[in-house]
């Protein structure tokens, strides 16, 4: 007998071998204890008013290059350093999304922002510039969907008119921290990924016109076991796994109730996975799911799995899927960036990758 | 079933599943890309020493051969500046980091990343950052060996 896999790309099914059947008959567990909600919904849903996406030159050619609102030509950004380069890139969505919606850095009443440098440093680098109370928050490659969800919650609240939500991330810095300089000639096994080279800032506001964010779906730290600091995806799997079914609880809906449900960046692996997770727990993921490390590189483009960084998911969300949203071709998307928390120190010293995953319903 | 067991077999479960899904390296491409590129790399080298012999007559076979290495080093380090050598290193792997040039690499690479942090806390600290464990493991060995060979045959060398 044998067990039909799902393979993503072009939403063929093909036959795989019964050793994968049998490592997905998990023992049967409910996934999460009755009655304690993951979700909260906003009695004042905050309005999208302002965006900006700035991406790299190598993402600027891929399949959603033509959506992106800038193009970097050069990852240097004519700067000294590529920590430069990122913090530039920040910078420049920033001040395009307060551009989109008219207002002035003075206008704004809080900055929340994160990315993938150790301390943060990028988006503390920008807040300099702003001179806006700031919020640092880490949440590896779902800072931008976490920092959505934060943002809703104190706009709905009433604290907030204005939050500006923004995160970078460079191929070259990231590249630097976690794995091997760039011109050292090593090779990566099929299954790993690359870092995005990109920024993306989403202006929210209490009132005037826009996509709402109506719900947000804060995550559990979930681990499976894995410590493969190249394959990403099939750590982060479980995480969406696990908050796609808090926010199906929670909400009583299902996959279908929504035009898109969207990843940030478990790439074409772990997008499989996670269909495949999805499926033994009785939701199928058809073709209203994709996932943003999938979308941003296309296959010419050697990047194996696709593409990983918090500026994936903020990039490709902020242009593609808000522009849609906009125009009416969707209406109702679910969110769900995905983050492994893990250093690379953590990862020598033998301790699994713990991963997170952050949602926000985006509706029009 | 405690939580404790659940939480391992689930893990047992998804690792091998992982590892069942995903995709792998075809060893016999990899195996044919880093013999030639190796074989290439030890080829030029072999060339470079004739030359040499042709050229200096007078030189002695150690001589030569640590002219073709300082050769090949400089060569691979100029590679690596322009920006070439990752590439020959993607298809390479074992071919292109075993010889010498995959040292000079290495080395030459982290030299220049770190450039950003300065000569002193850039350049100077991270330089070996690569290359570190080469060189405490050929030190270790070769030390051990020294040793063996001190007490089976009682003396140093050969």
């Amino acid at each position: 007998m044998n067990v039909l896999l799902h393979k993503g790309e072009n939403c063929g099914f093909v036959k795989s071998d019964l050793k994968a059947k049998a490592a997905l008959n998990h023992p049967k567990k409910p996934a999460l204890k009755k009655g304690k909600s993951h979700t909260v919904f906003f009695a004042n849903p905050p309005k999208i008013i302002g965006r900006m996406s700035v991406a790299g030159e190598k993402e600027g050619r891929g399949p959603v290059g033509k959506y992106f609102h800038k193009i970097v030509d050069d990852d240097k950004m004519h700067e000294k350093t590529f920590e430069k380069a990122e913090y530039d890139m920040l910078l420049a969505a920033i001040n395009g999304a307060m551009e989109s919606a008219k207002v002035k850095a003075g206008d704004i009443d809080l900055f929340i922002a994160g990315d993938l440098l150790n301390q943060i440093t990028s988006s503390s680098y920008a807040a300099r510039e702003l001179s806006i109370p700031y919020l640092g928050v880490y949440s590896a490659c779902s800072t931008l969907s976490e920092s959505l969800a934060i943002g809703s919650a104190m706009i709905s609240a009433g604290y907030y008119d204005k939050i500006m939500c923004a995160t970078a991330s460079h191929f070259a810095t990231a590249e630097r921290q976690f794995r091997y300089p760039l011109e050292y000639g090593c090779q990566r096994p099929p299954y790993a990924q690359w870092t995005v080279t990109a920024a993306g800032a989403t202006l929210l506001s209490s009132e005037g016109d826009g996509v709402k964010i109506t719900s947000a779906t804060f995550g559990r730290v979930v681990d499976f076991g894995t410590n493969d600091l190249n394959n990403m995806g099939a750590s982060m799997a479980p995480a969406a796994m696990d908050s796609l079914l808090a926010l199906f609880r929670d909400t009583g809906t299902g996959p279908d109730e929504y035009d898109l449900i969207i990843t940030g960046d478990l790439g074409k692996l772990g997008s499989d996975i996670l269909r495949d997770l999805m499926r033994e727990k009785g939701y199928a993921l058809g073709q209203n799911y994709i996932d943003c490390g999938s979308l941003v590189y296309d296959v010419t483009q050697k990047c194996y799995q696709g593409g990983s960084g918090c500026g994936c998911s903020a990039s490709v969300v902020n242009s593609f899927i808000l522009d849609k949203l906009s125009d009416g071709s969707y209406s109702k998307v679910a969110y769900f960036a995905t983050g492994a928390l893990m250093s690379s120190q953590s990862c020598y010293q033998g301790e699994t990758i713990p991963c997170i995953s952050h949602g926000v319903i985006l509706e029009r | 079933m405690s939580d404790n067991a659940y939480v391992k077999t689930r893990n047992e479960r998804y690792e091998k599943y992982v590892k069942a899904v995903s995709p792998s390296t075809s060893p016999l491409r990899s195996l044919f890309n880093s013999f030639w590129i190796g074989g290439l790399t030890c080829f030029i080298g072999e060339g470079l020493g004739d030359l040499y012999a042709l050229i200096f007559p007078e030189l002695s076979v150690d001589m030569i051969s640590n002219i073709t290495s300082m050769t090949l080093i400089s060569l691979a380090i100029l590679l690596t500046g322009l920006g070439f050598y990752d590439v020959i290193g993607r298809r390479g792997g074992a071919g292109s980091f075993l010889p010498i040039t995959g040292f000079a690499n290495a080395m030459s690479s982290a030299a220049m990343e770190f450039k950003s942090e300065g000569i002193i806390f850039g350049t100077s600290v991270k330089m070996f950052s690569i290359v570190g464990p080469v060189i405490v493991n050929g030190v270790v060995w070769s030390t051990v060996a020294g040793l063996l060979h001190l007490i089976i045959f009682g003396r140093f060398g050969a």
